[in-house]
């Protein structure tokens, strides 16, 4: 699987989820991707690497004075992590993910917003919003530009849209200057999962009234 | 900080995981507890929570000594990331999504040479990133402590990432072929 991924995240985006300043919709994609691809696995080690170079050699600021025995006395009240839960059963949505839908792909509450597309918007704080796309083989997502960043993770069949292919684990890291038109391929529904920045601008009419019915 | 101290470190933590070595530990906090400290207040916490979070921090590093890999990671890099998951935990009411645990879990024994590379290549990294040219490295350092925003982080970082990225990569890819 790893092998076959083209698109990869950029580095500003995982030197700010190494960082913990990304907005918790972004952070989502960027797990789920790095749970596919371990070429960006091993660059979040490296990024990792950096902030703990950071943390070496900036300053120091003293503990209060019993810091150490307070500490001897949390560890004594509790002396070891509770156990991970069990790895589930491989699926099409990795692990991140499934802790926001409550499941696997048939655990997902699908909700159709118009043009045979489908969407399950996911519950998370901050500035930006993530969502599951569903796309039937063959159909556009309908003519969209978006003000700030969007990121698209392909978790099974495919888009193309003017740029390249898309297949399953690559994530494509789109800015404002992007005004695309991804068609998913003929074949198995595309299902994505997209974060954006901004709420989607649609340039038609009919998507635009679309959108203030169902909150894109 | 050079590589041997780098290795000492990970005897400590290893000291703590095979024996509950409680110097180890008195060692480590001494020196990893004021810079975890100094970290959460220069990305935004009131003196007082950057206490109660250090120690809670620390105590982490007790519970989860046996879940560090030395050839994936630096204690530095490892303390660092306990840090930044729990300042982001208690803002959150989620917590922060990690990737997927690889499927063979932390090892039981890595590799003696995997360790000393990855602990080699990571102080080449700190060498390299206090080499870098003050505006860069400013530049960096405003990203780690929270003050851009990924769309004000240019894609030129500069910085020097290569080497020790292949190593992890290597790393990786021998331990999926081994798992067929």
């Amino acid at each position: 699987m790893t092998g076959t991924i083209k698109h990869h995240l950029t580095d500003a985006v995982l030197i700010s989820y190494s960082a913990g300043t990304l907005p918790e919709a972004f952070d989502l994609v960027v797990a789920t991707h790095v749970s596919l691809c371990d070429e960006c696995r091993a660059r979040m080690h490296a990024f990792d690497a950096v902030g703990g170079e950071l943390l070496e050699h900036a300053e120091e600021t003293a503990l209060a004075p019993d810091a150490f025995a307070a500490t001897l006395r949390q560890i004594e009240a509790q002396p070891v992590s509770p156990p991970p839960p069990p790895r589930a059963a491989p699926g099409v949505l990795p692990a991140p993910l499934r802790a926001y839908v409550g499941g696997d792909l048939g655990s997902v509450a699908w909700r159709r917003v118009g043009g045979g597309v489908s969407d399950a918007v996911l519950d998370v704080e901050g500035e930006a919003t993530v969502r599951l796309l569903r796309i039937p083989g063959g159909v556009a997502v309908p003519d969209h530009g978006h003000s700030g960043c969007e990121m698209t993770l392909v978790l099974q069949g495919a888009f193309s849209d003017e740029i390249d292919r898309f297949g399953r684990g690559d994530v494509e890291v789109a800015d404002d200057a992007l005004q695309h038109k991804p068609v998913a391929e003929p074949g198995p529904d595309c299902i994505c999962l997209a974060a954006t920045e901004a709420p989607l601008q649609f340039s038609g009419i009919l998507p635009r009234l679309a959108q203030r019915v169902f909150r894109i | 900080m050079n590589t041997t101290d780098r290795l000492q470190w990970v005897s400590e933590v290893e000291a703590i995981r095979d024996r509950q070595d409680q110097s180890a530990f008195a060692a480590l906090f001494q020196h990893f507890a004021p810079r975890v400290k100094a970290y959460l207040i220069k990305t935004g916490s009131a003196p007082d929570v950057a206490e109660e979070v250090t120690q809670d921090v620390m105590a982490t590093l007790w519970r989860k000594a046996g879940m560090f890999d030395p050839g994936k990671a630096s204690v530095s890099t490892w303390v660092f990331t306990i840090a930044r998951n729990r300042r982001i935990d208690i803002v959150r009411r989620n917590r922060r999504p990690e990737p997927e645990d690889l499927p063979w879990g932390p090892e039981a024994e890595p590799d003696a040479d995997d360790v000393l590379s990855l602990q080699e290549e990571t102080e080449r990294l700190g060498a390299a990133l206090r080499s870098l040219p003050d505006k860069q490295r400013t530049l960096v350092e405003h990203a780690y402590f929270g003050e851009l925003s990924h769309s004000e982080i240019a894609e030129e970082t500069g910085l020097p990432l290569g080497t020790i990225k292949s190593r992890i990569r290597l790393a990786l890819d021998r331990l999926r072929h081994e798992m067929r």
